[in-house]
């Protein structure tokens, strides 16, 4: 009885819609390679603020079909002095394929305590922002599978963002979306939180029409803002829900907020 | 000649060796059950329909009409499932109104795997049969490929294995029209929370021999999440960069234009607005 | 008849045709890429009030022929942790090997050097200690392309001792969860298990009984519907007080009645 013949999971990739033929290979060669990646879903967000940033993750972690956790964390504290990181000052948060993406910040992790060890001072995002491009770029050829998004406060106190792609081109940022809903997030963040689009209404005729001006969004606004997205994202991304896991960069040190999503 | 018509396969399938991968449809990768109880038959599915990783419809229906006694739910191609059972549902009628007697389930579970069958699995539904008919409560699967099973519970689709863990941890026999809704239900529930392809609403149909009950959304645990802020845009927000004004009659010119009435009938459910 | 030395010992040429030496041609890549040959199939378990319960049955595979029935795939570290292992037997046997020199040479170490027995306890590592270096053994191979085909449950307590479970896969994606289960279990299995325990809050209030009797309801489900499983298993149940395993526990109340009144797939009715 072939009940499951429709589960991509149980069936492996079916002829017509999701591959193409293997041009070149012999008839009835097939090469068996072990595949070293997969997509463990869920989606990230960052946002840098005027004196905070806000990085926020949801919390499920999926393989095909199926969910592994309802519970799994993407945003982590690094930089601390000790393992339960209480007096980190950074914040990395990561997706892509989950176990590339752990070692990637462990790795970045035992990279800031080294440098707080031979400098006497915690590193600066920047300067963290610079050595994790370096790191990714080290394995151009093997990347880590992980879109990373490094968030703190700046020399000046400000609001930092960095995002990453899973070779180590990187850009500081107001905000961005990273993962499987990033292309459904991102458009939302572009209008919600740089005004993208949106004009200042009868103030010209057409082209002449005034942009809407920015402004530093407050704390609460961007945490409205997160939570929207997310619960949009639910909606419509399979692979995002269940939890939503918010971290808050101030000068007074990182909060930790956790919220339910839907776990549909 | 009658049936599909193949004049791009060619075409096709030389773009698709040259690497095109052919378009993506909507599938419903979807629970759907169904389990006999004495005095009926109980179907039900979830109402989530997907495109790749990407909900397609939050809440379309499964369950298709097929006759008054005899309901169907789909997994599979969307359009698949919708195509066979319309058609098979219209094959049906023509036969009963020629033999003058109530379709049959075994019927229609007939016609459907030698349709299915004769396609070799490129219509890509998978179908739970529901019915009563003079010869008794009937139910069955029909797979893409046409075979068939008869079982007196049964699950398909992505979330088959989610449900059929429902089934047989609960299932006993002889159970009665509640006990049957409610372990359906729960099986469909049990592929809403634990696979990703199911999702949203449950969708019931309880056939007896009397009648048939649609009971659409009977459980919703999947309410939209209230949005903690308005995102109305003042009028004149976006820019107009270009203005040019068609009147009504210039346009009559070239169609024929009717006046909607004032309560539409509007198809499907009503759009999300913020207000 | 040939007189050079290097053809001395060996089948004629002119018989047997030339000898094919390639595979003693070490220029190229390694190829240690591998697929999994005997296989063990589902393992789940079950977080409770003080502890955790697994279970795996005692079948393995080799492809379709059900090939080894008496295999255990629990397995203990120092009466405190407990290992399932679903997927290829022989690098589940590696990585017990592995795991028994670790055993045996913290057992040494805590003899030899009681001061950091009387300061730590007797159990130095506890499961999530072990579980990271699990995690990181399994990364490993995968970085260099020679998995380990395995997925795997580890059970015990944590630093805070606190029941703690958690798996880690042939790539190295490791995870944590109230209820897990490997390969075909985490269809079948979860489901029922996160009825009764979907948060770490339902998980704390279930009982030892309860627990255990929702795993073997699973079981037994896996028997029904998986096709490479067994009616033959074992059952571990890990708590404060060290470990209970059973390795050959069968399958009780098992029931078939849905079959009674099955005649054919379609038309048939008699």
């Amino acid at each position: 009885m072939s009940m499951f013949s429709q589960n991509p999971l149980m069936n492996g990739p079916n002829y017509s819609f999701s591959e193409t033929p293997r041009v070149g290979a012999p008839e009835g060669a097939r090469e068996h390679r072990f595949d070293p990646y997969t997509d463990n879903g869920g989606s990230t967000l960052a946002i840098a603020g005027a004196d905070f940033t806000i990085m926020a993750g949801d919390t499920r972690l999926t393989s095909g079909y199926s969910i592994n956790s309802r519970f799994h964390r993407k945003v982590f504290k690094i930089g601390g002095t000790t393992t339960d990181q209480h007096d980190a000052h950074l914040v990395l948060s990561v997706v892509g394929f989950a176990a590339d993406g752990e070692a990637l910040m462990e790795r970045v992790d035992a990279m800031c305590k080294m440098y707080r060890y031979r400098h006497g001072r915690p590193i600066s995002v920047k300067a963290c922002a610079q050595r994790l491009s370096t790191i990714l770029y080290n394995k151009r050829f093997f990347p880590y599978y992980a879109y990373a998004i490094l968030g703190g406060l700046d020399e000046e106190g400000k609001g930092a963002v960095y995002s990453y792609d899973p070779v180590g081109s990187y850009e500081r940022e107001q905000c961005r979306a990273g993962g499987a809903a990033a292309s459904l997030i991102m458009p939302f963040l572009d209008n919600q939180v740089n005004f993208k689009n949106q004009f200042i209404p009868g103030s010209g005729e057409g082209h002449a029409l005034q942009e809407r001006e920015r402004r530093p969004l407050t704390r609460q606004e961007v945490e409205v803002l997160v939570k929207d997205a997310f619960d949009g994202a639910v909606e419509r991304h399979i692979e995002v829900g269940d939890g939503l896991q918010m971290m808050v960069i101030t000068n007074k040190g990182i909060e930790e907020i956790i919220l339910p999503l839907k776990r549909d | 000649m009658p049936g599909f018509d193949f004049s791009n396969y060619n075409r096709n399938a030389a773009l698709h060796a040259r690497g095109v991968p052919l378009p993506k449809a909507t599938s419903t990768g979807t629970t759907i059950v169904g389990c006999i109880y004495d005095g009926g038959v109980v179907i039900a599915a979830d109402t989530r329909a997907t495109s790749g990783p990407i909900v397609a419809d939050k809440n379309c229906e499964k369950l298709h009409y097929i006759s008054s006694n005899i309901w169907c739910a789909g997994a599979g191609t969307a359009a698949d499932t919708e195509f066979t059972t319309s058609l098979i549902s219209s094959q049906l009628e023509l036969h009963s109104l020629s033999t003058g007697r109530k379709p049959r389930v075994v019927t229609c579970m007939t016609l459907l795997k030698q349709h299915l069958f004769r396609y070799q699995g490129h219509i890509g539904a998978y179908l739970v049969v529901a019915g009563v008919d003079p010869t008794g409560t009937h139910l069955f699967t029909v797979h893409a490929h046409g075979s068939t099973d008869k079982l007196p519970y049964v699950t398909m689709g992505s979330g088959s294995l989610a449900a059929m863990s429902v089934f047989e941890t609960q299932w006993k026999a002889h159970l009665t029209q509640d006990e049957a809704v409610k372990l359906c239900a729960d099986a469909i529930e049990s592929g809403i929370w634990n696979d990703l392809g199911s999702g949203s609403n449950v969708d019931v149909a309880i056939i007896t021999p009397e009648k048939t009950i649609l009971k659409r959304n009977y459980i919703k645990p999947n309410e939209r999440t209230q949005k903690l802020k308005s995102y109305v845009f003042p009028k004149g927000t976006t820019a107009v960069l270009n203005e040019k004004i068609i009147r009504k009659q210039d346009i009559g010119n070239f169609v024929t234009i009717h006046d909607l009435a004032e309560e539409a009938p509007a198809g499907g459910d009503k759009m999300e607005v913020d207000t | 008849m040939d007189h050079r030395p290097q053809a001395w010992g060996r089948p004629r040429d002119d018989v047997y045709g030339a000898y094919d030496g390639s595979y003693l041609n070490h220029g190229g890549p390694k190829n240690a890429t591998q697929s999994p040959v005997v296989t063990g199939t589902s393992v789940i378990a079950l977080k409770f009030k003080d502890g955790v319960v697994m279970a795996a049955d005692n079948l393995a595979s080799y492809g379709s022929l059900a090939r080894f029935t008496d295999v255990k795939r629990l397995h203990t570290f120092h009466n405190t942790t407990i290992l399932g292992y679903g997927g290829d037997v022989s690098d589940m046997q590696f990585l017990s090997r592995l795991i028994l020199q670790i055993e045996l040479h913290q057992d040494y170490e805590l003899e030899q050097l009681p001061d950091i027995k009387a300061q730590r306890g007797q159990e130095v590592m506890q499961a999530n200690n072990l579980f990271t270096f699990l995690k990181k053994q399994m990364y490993h191979c995968r970085n260099h392309f020679d998995p380990l085909w395995n997925q795997i449950l580890i059970a015990g307590f944590d630093d805070e001792r606190k029941p703690f479970l958690s798996s880690v896969d042939l790539r190295g994606t490791s995870f944590s969860a109230p209820s897990l289960a490997t390969g075909f279990g985490a269809a079948l299995a979860q489901p029922i298990m996160r009825k009764y325990a979907d948060t770490e809050e339902q998980a704390a209030k279930l009982t030892r009984e309860e627990a255990v009797e929702i795993v073997k309801e699973c079981m037994k489900v896996l028997f029904y519907r998986d096709a490479r499983s067994l009616d033959r298993y074992s059952i571990a149940v890990v708590t404060k007080d060290g470990i209970d395993l059973k390795e050959n526990e069968q399958l009780e109340k098992q029931s078939w009645a849905f079959a009674e009144r099955i005649k054919g797939y379609g038309t048939q009715t008699v």
